[in-house]
């Protein structure tokens, strides 16, 4: 034993001086893979240490807010909507988003007719670029599978419940693209600003598990 | 197969199809062998497959978004039978769906 005192008042499984890690298990045969590949590839000059940094750093610097203010700006803006559905990289670049190196994006228009959300049901592609890290969930092999297969039960999960007359149209993102959604604009909010718009759109109804928020009134 | 000729329209009734290659491949296996009708012309992409494995993807291939009704991915589909379920597959996967019109040749062999 370490010489822990166990008798100061909490469980042992909860210990307040344990280092916080990522995510507490041993290590698994893809980190160790990702740690030799890394090292390989700093070692042989494919690219810097300093480099592997700033790229994490700047995935680490996008946010759901700036594909919210891309909603906000497809509810107000016709000339922007146009293009958003015809060029969605375009559109994000348009909307000061650095879409250098990112996938093809796809915005999905929900409507009183229908409801999207997306899922990677292969892995777990997501519009990084305009949502920043995806959330655990959508990662996890339960979401992947049921949303494809139960949307509705999934979509209730998250506090969702559409009428049958939607359609419910899961998005499997597959391939060279990411999707989009642009969830229905909630009403009372025809005077509000961009910004103010904007608030309304969070991450999750951009994915297509819930809707947008409703203003305050 | 070039992006100028795409070997299915808006609106076509196509069939995933079901082979099972080896190595990697981006058409999820619950839509293999499934009939859906082609919503969009995604556009032509480098080849996935290829590119996995060290080539360069050429010749790009055209993609498209295919629409499925749920039902006809699961038999047992709890919700109303007008879900949809839309994914982006690659040209060499489709196939037109079984007992509809073939569409015409483009040119006669010589």
């Amino acid at each position: 034993m370490s010489g822990h005192d166990h008798d100061h008042g909490h469980p042992h499984d909860a210990d307040a001086h344990a280092p916080i890690e990522e995510g507490g298990g041993p290590v698994t045969w893809d980190e160790v893979l990702e740690a030799a590949l890394r090292e390989l590839c700093i070692e042989k000059g494919v690219f810097s240490g300093t480099q592997v940094m700033q790229a994490l750093e700047s995935m680490d610097a996008r946010r759901p807010e700036d594909g919210a203010r891309l909603v906000a700006r497809f509810w107000t803006d016709p000339d922007f909507r146009r293009l958003a559905l015809e060029n969605g990289k375009a559109a994000a670049e348009t909307g000061g988003i650095d879409m250098t190196g990112a996938p093809d994006l796809v915005f999905l228009e929900n409507t009183p007719q229908v409801h999207h959300v997306v899922v990677c049901t292969l892995c777990s592609c997501y519009p990084k670029a305009v949502l920043g890290i995806p959330p655990a969930w959508y990662k996890s092999k339960a979401y992947r599978a049921r949303v494809v297969r139960e949307p509705r039960a999934v979509l209730k999960e998250f506090g969702t419940v559409l009428p049958k007359s939607v359609d419910v149209r899961v998005a499997d993102s597959t391939a060279e693209l990411r999707f989009l959604v642009v969830p229905l604009r909630p009403a009372g909010t025809e005077g509000l600003s961009l910004e103010q718009l904007a608030a309304l759109v969070t991450r999750d109804s951009m994915v297509g598990v819930t809707q947008a928020l409703s203003p305050s009134p | 197969m070039s992006a100028g000729h795409p070997a299915f329209q808006v609106g076509q009734r196509v069939r995933v199809l079901t082979r099972q290659p080896t190595g990697h491949f981006r058409t999820p296996g619950y839509v293999r062998g499934r009939v859906g009708v082609v919503q969009h012309l995604t556009g032509a992409y480098l080849n996935a497959e290829t590119l996995a494995h060290g080539g360069d993807g050429r010749p790009p291939l055209m993609m498209y978004r295919v629409q499925f009704q749920q039902p006809a991915l699961w038999p047992d589909y709890a919700g109303p039978a007008t879900d949809t379920l839309v994914v982006d597959i690659y040209e060499h996967w489709l196939e037109p769906a079984p007992g509809d019109p073939q569409p015409p040749q483009q040119e006669p062999r010589p």
